[in-house]
């Protein structure tokens, strides 16, 4: 009863969604406000029904009722309680639900705070966002319903949750994930409802900007969150693959960046206006490729799951329907948006369009490379894979460029500044990174490193700079904490959100350059010594756990004779699934990371084991760079100048 | 003419929109084996019946067979069975069973219990011949002509449209 229930929840929902589409949005062409004011109760019961329907989704896995189909396929009763409810999103029917429920949550946030949009603005966003979510709810009734029934008979047990899904990380990624994908779907529905109007200006910038910062702190994190998973979780201590659907979730984040940026360029100066509705369309639209290319199967991928071809054409058709439609009406309607103001060649918009250049140029290789393969095998040219070396190669010139420019955008003012005074501001900060560029390789390494220079002067430069930006506003004041009171919260989290790129660039360099590991053979008693640490391996026990039975490794681990860890890395096998999972264990510091994993038994008494010992230099700082990025985004949002009626100032 | 130039967004997207639409065509489980036009692996492995009797390449030769990969683990070997035993019961060609990474007790139930389409099994616990096949998931399929040479590898469920497939390369042997 309770899965039919879910089901027509859904229904119901998607009836909502056509009304939601249609009603509000022919009220703002005829100017009709009675119509225009369905929008608000139509976006909140269309969240009642979805989240009815979730619940119901997410009760028949807590009562491990195995009648229903995916249930059976994703779940087992021997599973651990906080798996059962994050396998409602753990396999394709459910995650689409979790993106539907995701999406009518973003309407109903937008209905709730937008007291201060004009009626007709609201009513067309809302409309949009219901054209998306008829889209998404007809695909799941139609090819992918969750609520499919086995019966009359059904299995005993279930299939289980697929082992690497069984995890914290898996938790949180996807709902972090699909917040972000989703929330660009208000960035999008605004840029729509502007075209519509035609009422581009810094009002439609100011009402857009904190939904698109929220948006992309999510995915950010969402992506943050999925690299730390992939790193702990599948055992060999990488911690970004180029896989196609983290390139799926990197292209978004990209454009979105280049959005969250031009936004502020058009909300403060007036400037970039197509340009950027251009960019608010892109960002969505990767965010739907990134969907297609995950469920339709068209990519191999370690995330693909069940591929079905008619799913992908239905997904396909959603896709040219929705981007095609977009970039067709923006085709037309975008001459008639003009930017008027002016600015000079040294000013921060030419940093702006510059930064924005970049990411653009920068997503647009990450889609050929995900997608070179694919279109190569359409053209008939043969099966191939495009692999980490070509996304490096173009990845880390492109990036290291751009920071260049962000680094000194801190300094430069809107509109224009002259040369002298850049040179002025810029010299000392940028020889001092060149110098701490040298000399870091030789102090921490074994001399000197130009990947190792690359990059600490990078992240010199930025850090530098943004702190030379902060002091500076201190220079002609004493009361610094009046001052530190009254720069704004976007403020701070722009330099918050500056500061995570130079931290991640210094995790990346230094892992990469630094990164050291051994594969060993060892037995009992073995001895093993990797950058200055000895690890003594004390042999395996067996260890059982709700689902599965484990190999657990002891590793003591020392330095100048202290102790300073045990490591219990452990080879599990699930005994549904029956697959085998490396479950590797962590020293982690600020610093560095020890980590080891355990791979095969190498006899048959088991005694001898292959053991993988990895020592990871400033890995944490990756994560904790994306952590300031997410943080610093959603801080920008708090910023009081939102929570003021929009409308009564203008910008 | 600028007016133009907008253009060119939803143009580039159309194409792309076109290339995916060929792309759905494509499925990416269509893996060509490295192993085609080459010689089946060499083994010694159990039978899965008896014990004793070791089986080796020399059993696959002599005239064209199927090797089906399969497991009592995998779900889509199940779905897979009824055009297994089809394919038996239409007396082509013979399908040799290689029961990969399995325990023998809970194969033999399941021959018992779902009636068995293989002429004979190999039995390959350890997955040790799976792993000189390049298998990628149970269920496979392979065709051998008369010398053991590899002609086609299929990767999932068999269908009855891949049996037609599979039909037509049989006939041209």
């Amino acid at each position: 009863m309770i899965p039919e229930i879910g089901e027509f929840s859904l229904i119901i929902a998607l009836c909502l969604s056509v009304i939601l589409a249609i009603i509000p949005m022919y009220g703002a062409t005829v100017n009709n406000s009675l119509w225009m004011s369905f929008a608000r109760p139509l976006a909140r019961g269309q969240f009642c029904f979805m989240l009815i329907s979730f619940l119901c989704l997410t009760y028949a896995f807590a009562i491990d009722d195995f009648s229903v189909a995916y249930v059976a396929n994703h779940s087992n009763s021997k599973l651990p309680i906080q798996f059962k409810l994050s396998a409602v999103w753990g396999g394709h029917e459910g995650s689409l639900l979790l993106w539907g429920f995701i999406l009518s949550s973003w309407t109903l946030a937008v209905s709730i705070f937008s007291k201060s949009i004009p009626l007709d603005m609201l009513a067309r966003v809302l409309s949009v966002m219901g054209m998306i979510a008829i889209g998404f709810l007809a695909f799941m009734l139609f090819t992918s319903s969750p609520f499919g029934r086995y019966l009359p008979s059904f299995p005993a047990d279930g299939a289980d949750l697929n082992p690497l899904l069984q995890d914290f990380g898996l938790i949180v990624h996807p709902p972090m994930l699909y917040m972000g994908y989703v929330g660009f779907s208000v960035a999008f529905a605004f840029a729509i409802a502007a075209l519509l109007s035609g009422r581009l200006d810094a009002a439609w910038a100011r009402w857009s900007r904190p939904w698109t910062n929220v948006a992309w702190a999510f995915l950010g994190g969402g992506i943050t969150l999925g690299s730390w998973w992939a790193y702990y979780e599948l055992g060999w201590g990488g911690w970004w693959f180029w896989d196609p659907v983290e390139n799926a979730s990197l292209m978004p984040w990209l454009v979105g960046t280049a959005l969250v940026h031009s936004l502020a360029a058009t909300e403060k100066r007036g400037v970039f206006k197509s340009w950027t509705v251009l960019l608010a369309i892109f960002a969505f639209s990767l965010s739907l490729l990134g969907t297609f290319l995950v469920r339709s199967g068209v990519l191999t991928s370690v995330h693909a799951f069940a591929s079905d071809p008619e799913r992908g054409l239905f997904i396909l058709i959603l896709l040219i329907i929705s981007i095609g439609g977009s970039l067709t009406l923006y085709a037309f309607k975008a001459p008639n948006v003009k930017s008027s103001a002016q600015f000079a060649l040294f000013s921060r918009e030419t940093l702006v369009l510059i930064n924005n250049v970049f990411l653009t140029v920068m997503a647009m290789t990450v889609l050929l490379g995900t997608l070179y393969p694919l279109l190569l095998d359409a053209l008939g040219g043969g099966k191939i894979s495009v692999g980490p070396p070509y996304f490096n190669a173009v990845f880390v010139p492109i990036m290291s460029c751009m920071a260049i420019f962000m680094g000194a955008s801190m300094s430069i003012r809107w509109r224009q500044t002259t040369t002298k005074n850049i040179l002025q501001t810029l010299w000392k900060p940028f020889i001092g990174s060149l110098i701490i560029g040298v000399i870091f390789p030789f102090v921490y390494g074994n001399g000197f490193d130009s990947k190792v220079f690359l990059g600490i002067s990078i992240s010199c430069w930025v850090l530098s700079t943004t702190m030379l930006e902060f002091v500076q506003k201190f220079r002609h004041s004493s009361k610094y904490l009046t001052r530190l009171r009254k720069l704004s919260l976007s403020y701070y989290g722009m330099m918050l959100a500056h500061l995570g790129v130079a931290v991640v660039a210094v995790g990346i360099t230094l892992v990469s350059v630094y990164s050291e590991e051994r594969d060993m053979r060892m037995q009992a008693g073995d001895k093993v010594e990797l950058s200055g640490y000895q690890f003594e391996f004390q042999g395996t026990k067996i260890v059982e756990g709700a689902n599965y039975k484990a190999d657990q490794g002891t590793l003591v681990v020392s330095s100048n004779g202290q102790q300073i860890a045990v490591l219990k890395p452990e080879k599990r096998q699930y005994t549904v699934k029956k697959s085998m999972m490396t479950e590797a264990d962590i020293d982690p510091n600020l610093w560095r990371d020890l980590y080891v994993a355990l791979g095969e038994p190498l006899d048959e008494a088991g005694t001898a084991w292959a053991v993988r010992i990895h020592y990871k230099p400033f890995v944490r700082w990756l994560w904790l760079g994306g952590l300031l990025m997410t943080l610093g985004g959603l801080l920008t949002v708090a910023d009081k100048r939102y929570r003021h009626k929009f409308g009564v100032q203008n910008g | 003419m600028a007016r133009m130039w907008l253009f060119l967004p939803v143009l580039l997207f159309f194409i792309l929109g076109g290339l995916l639409w060929k792309g759905l065509g494509i499925d990416p489980k269509i893996l060509p084996s490295a192993l085609i036009n080459q010689t089946f692996p060499n083994f010694k492995l159990e039978s899965l019946k008896t014990d004793s009797k070791m089986l080796t390449r020399a059993d696959l030769i002599g005239k064209p067979v199927l090797v089906n990969v399969w497991a009592t683990w995998c779900p889509a070997c199940r779905q897979e069975h009824a055009q297994l035993l089809q394919i038996a019961n239409s007396k082509q060609i013979p399908i040799i069973g290689l029961n990969y990474k399995d325990e023998r007790e809970s194969a033999l139930t399941w021959l018992e219990q779902l009636d068995n389409p293989y002429k004979f099994n190999i039995y390959d616990h350890d997955g040790m011949l799976g792993l000189d096949l390049g298998v990628y998931g149970a269920p496979e399929t392979y065709l051998l002509d008369k010398n053991g040479i590899i002609q086609y590898r299929h990767v999932g469920v068999l269908t009855a449209e891949t049996w037609q497939q599979l039909q037509e390369l049989i006939h041209a042997l």
